[in-house]
């Protein structure tokens, strides 16, 4: 087991701390009553895990693709069943993007959410925990335990904090990924009578047969491509996303969107790689439809938050694109898509949050000509608009452009279908831009349209929270260097892993 | 003479950026807000001159900011090319600088500061581009160009500047996203880095082994990724982007937006293809006669605009194809005569707004049938439109003969008599288009006063302002036409002579 393992050398046990923070913060929550006191509380909780999980970062070993930070517990030891933690290069930004997203969320909430604050705060810390658990667990069923664990407390804040139709949105949110997780039950029992053990870097170890490989893919995807989501499985997402509170849709977006990635990244390529040689064409092509599809969505709604969630639906082809390249360059991209996206993303929910709050409105119309009047919050917007649609300097110019390099290296055919969603989103983002800074296009500037007027423009707590993202868009859009050396070993290993799968099971294809 | 390694040229872009943040912190006050934006322009244009020692004797300088990826970088790398043309655009912004102040002014137009802003970003940006050491450089300040001009061309924030901007901003962003983009990505899988090549204009970075077909594909996406060039059939969104106010559509129209565009199109055909790549898979001369229906075809558009601005826009088109056409006969004399029209074309084409401006904020007229009898009431700004016109025309001693001369030279050097008829037909239609509305402003009729929109602002002080500007830029025109050796010795440096 150790020489896939590195384990945590610092003081203390990182990654069991990062998970049980904020679900000590969580219990504390219930003796606590004011609001005023409730905010502070889960800001500081999810603070403190946010500066916990630093270490993570600075103390990374970037040479080797094994599983660092490593805890081991025994648990059931008569299943080969063990508590065991850790990260690697592809998991340790996605851990580090949760923890800092959460803070955010607690302030994109101080004044957004009026009633159950308290009960709020507890959902929050909750999915923390999961969403974290998910990202570290080197074990398939403590990776299910957190996987199916953090539907709890998403499924209430959009059932309970959510819009008109949250019913609606929170049960289909619940079902769709529900019915994936089953799939995803099914393989990993499956994988449990073939090898005899849930430890993630012994399955990969393990040859299967070609055969084998495609039910086990097969279930995996599904599970995936609903979470992430991919054409035809992301008519759950929008709903989601249009109902969620603000906080809900950032941790959508930004984070819960991720885990179909992650997923694929650590279950279908390496456990099943034959299958993934296989199945690359039907992913490529299902990747490029929902960046087309997406976009061309996005380009038709009027409803602001919709219009963001069908942008993500693109923005997670781009991700799935890159992934099914299998190459260095196009796997790359795709995990720092990822982290773009959770950026950029969520700060673009998290403006649409804010302009809600003022205006009560998520309609284009009511929300137009706003440049005169919120300068700052027009410039934030414009930064994370020109981000989302891939301009350079910013974050996702480095993600997209990577993943177009793999693209166009694998394939020019490849390349030349996925530069019409590049062209979607400019066009998308720039339509709204022009419609919420200007007026309509049709020359309607309603300058004067009563209630204006008395739209404030953003204050420190919200120029805090925005100014925080726009510094991460500016630092990776021009020194991305630091996050691609982390992921460089594990992304090789990565490979390594398909190549030699592909030897392996190579002669099976062919008998 | 080697390249310098030095963060001094960060200096030159950087300027406008700080001075569009100072102009920003003082909006409130008007006399310091543009006060900062002419102390800006002057020290962007000074930190220009004090690197042209150094680029006139053979020199360059590099700087390296930030690395993306193995090849990609924010890398600046200044040679002749760039500084002629950030030379021109920061001299021709202190001008533009005390014109705005008199167009604004005069026609108390709204929103002054964003103007302000915006304008020196844009100018800031082109230096950028103007500087820039590899294609995603060029790439991120021609991006920032875009962006940042959209504020000032649906400036009025009426339909029809709304109509006219979406316009613009639809023709960059699409073209730039649909081939710039991947034709970036081409160049970085066959050449593993996007830095220009530095030794000099004749090979390019791409390797010998090449395939021939993907160059010609990148080769295709670069030239039509540039829009801002406004080659046709991609050049429809310049007429519409004139509903902007007249010092926009002089500075950035003739100077920055369309120049970076040139400008581009120019870097990438010499210093990432090369002239033996082009010549090779004779791309240059297939390049020449396709902006060479556009110099024909645009002019003969030109012909029948009655709007003053829409005749100089067509006017601009046709002109900023010579540039490219020079530079696609490859050889020295026509590089020259292309390269040397950057400038040439900058200066009597601002002339020409900055009349059509001037006309405007003193009587309110835009169209040529309305310009009957002005020569005697503007006379210092229809004789700078006559010199300037001269310049278009090509005829000496104004500086556009001196494009011409070459440009005609680089063509007998190709034995070419299409390019040399394309040449003389379209400093006819030149002729054609812009001798009338001179001649009307002398021998016309004026108009009936009732029929004319009039003017208050004839006599007040702030016309002075616009006026002098013109008339420094026209006899700049005539300046180098008479002596263009500053431009030739640069230009000489760069291709080798």
């Amino acid at each position: 087991m150790e020489k896939y393992l590195i384990f945590n050398a610092l003081n203390y046990p990182i990654i069991t701390v990062l998970l049980v923070v904020p679900l000590i913060g969580a219990v504390f929550t219930l003796f606590l009553k004011k609001k005023s006191l409730l905010r502070v509380w889960g800001l500081a909780v999810t603070f403190l895990t946010a500066a916990l999980s630093l270490p993570l970062y600075f103390n990374f070993d970037l040479t080797t693709p094994k599983y660092q930070f490593v805890e081991l517990g025994h648990w059931f030891p008569s299943l080969h069943l063990n508590y065991v933690v850790g990260v690697d290069g592809i998991s340790v930004l996605l851990v580090m993007l949760t923890t800092f997203i959460m803070p955010l969320c607690i302030l994109c909430s101080w004044t957004y959410i009026k009633e159950r604050f308290k009960e709020f705060v507890i959902v929050i810390l909750i999915i923390e925990t999961t969403m974290i658990g998910v990202f570290v667990s080197l074990n398939t069923v403590l990776f299910y335990i957190f996987w199916e664990a953090m539907l709890v407390p998403m499924y209430l804040i959009i059932a309970v904090w959510g819009g008109p139709r949250k019913d609606y949105a929170s049960v289909k949110f619940f079902l769709y990924t529900f019915i994936g997780s089953i799939f995803l039950l099914v393989s990993i029992i499956a994988l449990y009578i073939k090898t005899g053990t849930f430890f993630i870097p012994e399955l990969m170890d393990h040859t299967y047969a070609f055969g084998y490989q495609m039910w086990i893919f097969l279930g995996c995807t599904l599970a995936f491509a609903i979470k992430i989501p991919m054409f035809p499985f992301h008519t759950w997402l929008p709903a989601a996303h249009v109902e969620a509170p603000t906080a809900g849709s950032v941790i959508l977006a930004s984070i819960l969107l991720k885990m179909g990635g992650y997923g694929f990244l650590r279950f279908c390529l390496p456990i099943a790689p034959a299958a993934t040689f296989y199945c690359m064409p039907y992913l490529l092509a299902f990747s490029i439809i929902s960046i087309v599809y997406g976009g061309y969505l996005a380009l038709g709604q009027s409803d602001i938050k919709k219009l963001i969630a069908y942008s993500s639906v693109g923005h997670m082809g781009f991700v799935t694109l890159g992934i099914f390249l299998l190459n260095a360059q196009g796997i790359k991209g795709a995990i720092l898509q990822m982290i773009n996206h959770g950026i950029t993303t969520g700060a673009l929910f998290i403006c649409i949050g804010i302009i809600y709050e003022r205006t009560h409105s998520r309609e284009l119309k009511d929300n137009s000509a706003l440049g005169m009047m919120m300068p700052i919050y027009v410039t934030f917007l414009g930064i994370f608009s020109l981000s989302s649609l891939g301009f350079p300097g910013t974050n996702s110019f480095v993600g997209e452009l990577l993943v177009l390099m793999g693209a166009f290296s694998e394939n020019k055919l490849v390349g030349a279908l996925a530069i019409p969603g590049a062209i979607l989103a400019a066009a998308y983002m720039l339509r709204l831009l022009q419609k919420m800074v200007w007026a309509d296009s049709d020359g309607h500037a309603h300058h004067h349209k009563p209630g204006h007027h008395v739209l404030s423009d953003l204050n420190g707590r919200e120029i805090f929270t925005l100014f925080t993202l726009a510094v991460f868009v500016f630092w990776i859009g021009f020194h991305p260097t630091p996050l691609l050396d982390v992921m460089d070993s594990s992304v090789t290993h990565l490979l390594h892993q398909l190549e030699a799968g592909m030897h392996h099971v190579g002669g099976a294809i062919h008998h | 003479m080697e390249t310098i390694i030095t963060n001094k040229i960060l200096l030159t872009p950087a300027i406008p950026m700080i001075t569009a943040i100072l102009i920003m912190a003082s909006g409130k006050k008007p006399n310091l807000r543009e006060s900062w934006s002419i102390i800006g322009a002057i020290l962007t244009f000074l930190s220009v001159v004090t690197l042209l020692p150094r680029i006139l004797a053979g020199g360059s300088f590099q700087c390296t900011l930030f690395t993306l990826y193995p090849g990609i970088s924010v890398k600046f790398h200044l040679d002749g090319l760039g500084i002629l043309f950030a030379g021109t655009a920061s001299f021709l912004w202190i001008l533009a600088g005390f014109y705005c102040i008199g167009y604004m002014r005069g026609l108390n137009e709204h929103a002054q500061t964003r103007f302000y802003v915006c304008y020196a970003v844009s100018v800031g940006a082109a230096m950028g581009a103007a500087f820039a050491g590899n294609l995603f450089t060029l790439y991120l300040f021609y991006e920032i160009v875009s962006i940042f001009t959209y504020p000032l061309v649906a400036h009025h924030q009426d339909a029809e500047g709304y109509e006219g901007s979406k316009k613009y901003i639809v023709y960059l962003m699409f073209t730039s996203k649909a081939f710039l983009l991947p034709a970036m990505v081409l160049v970085y899988l066959q050449c593993g880095t996007l830095d220009f090549s530095t030794t000099g204009i004749v090979n390019g970075i791409f390797p010998h082994d090449a395939s021939g077909i993907l160059v010609i594909v990148t080769y295709c996406l670069c030239f039509f990724g540039f829009a801002k060039a406004g080659v046709m059939p991609l050049h429809s969104w310049l007429p519409s982007a004139m509903v902007a106010p007249t010092p926009v559509s002089a500075l950035l129209h003739a100077v920055v937006v369309v120049k970076v565009g040139v400008f581009s199109v120019c870097r990438v055909m010499l210093s990432v293809f090369g002239i033996n790549l082009l010549q090779g898979l004779h791309l240059g001369i297939v390049t020449a006669y396709f902006v060479s229906f556009t110099i024909v075809v645009a002019s003969v558009i030109a012909l029948s605009k009655s709007n003053l601005k829409a005749r100089l826009a067509y006017s601009t088109v046709s002109q900023l194809s010579y540039i490219i056409l020079g530079v696609a006969m490859l050889t020295p004399n026509s590089i020259t005569g292309g390269l040397i029209h950057i400038a040439n074309h900058a200066f009597s084409k601002i002339t020409l707004f900055f009349c059509a401006g001037a006309i405007f904020v003193a009587t309110g007229k835009k169209d040529i049938k309305e310009l009957g009898g002005l020569g005697y009431r503007m006379p210092f700004t229809m004789i700078a439109f006559g010199l300037a016109s001269l310049s278009m025309i090509g005829a000496p001693p104004v500086s556009g003969f001196v494009t011409k001369w070459y440009l005609a030279l680089g063509a007998m050097d190709l034995h070419n008599v299409i390019l040399l008829a394309v040449l003389l037909v379209s400093s006819l239609l030149n002729a054609g288009y812009f001798v009338p509305i001179f001649l009307q402003s002398f021998y016309g009729k004026p108009l009936p006063a009732d029929k004319s929109a009039t003017g208050s602002l004839e006599a007040s002080p702030l016309i002075m302002l616009m006026v002098v500007p013109l008339f420094i830029t026209a006899v700049a025109s005539v300046l180098f036409g008479i002596y263009p050796d500053l431009f030739l010795n640069i230009i000489n440096v760069l291709v080798g002579k």
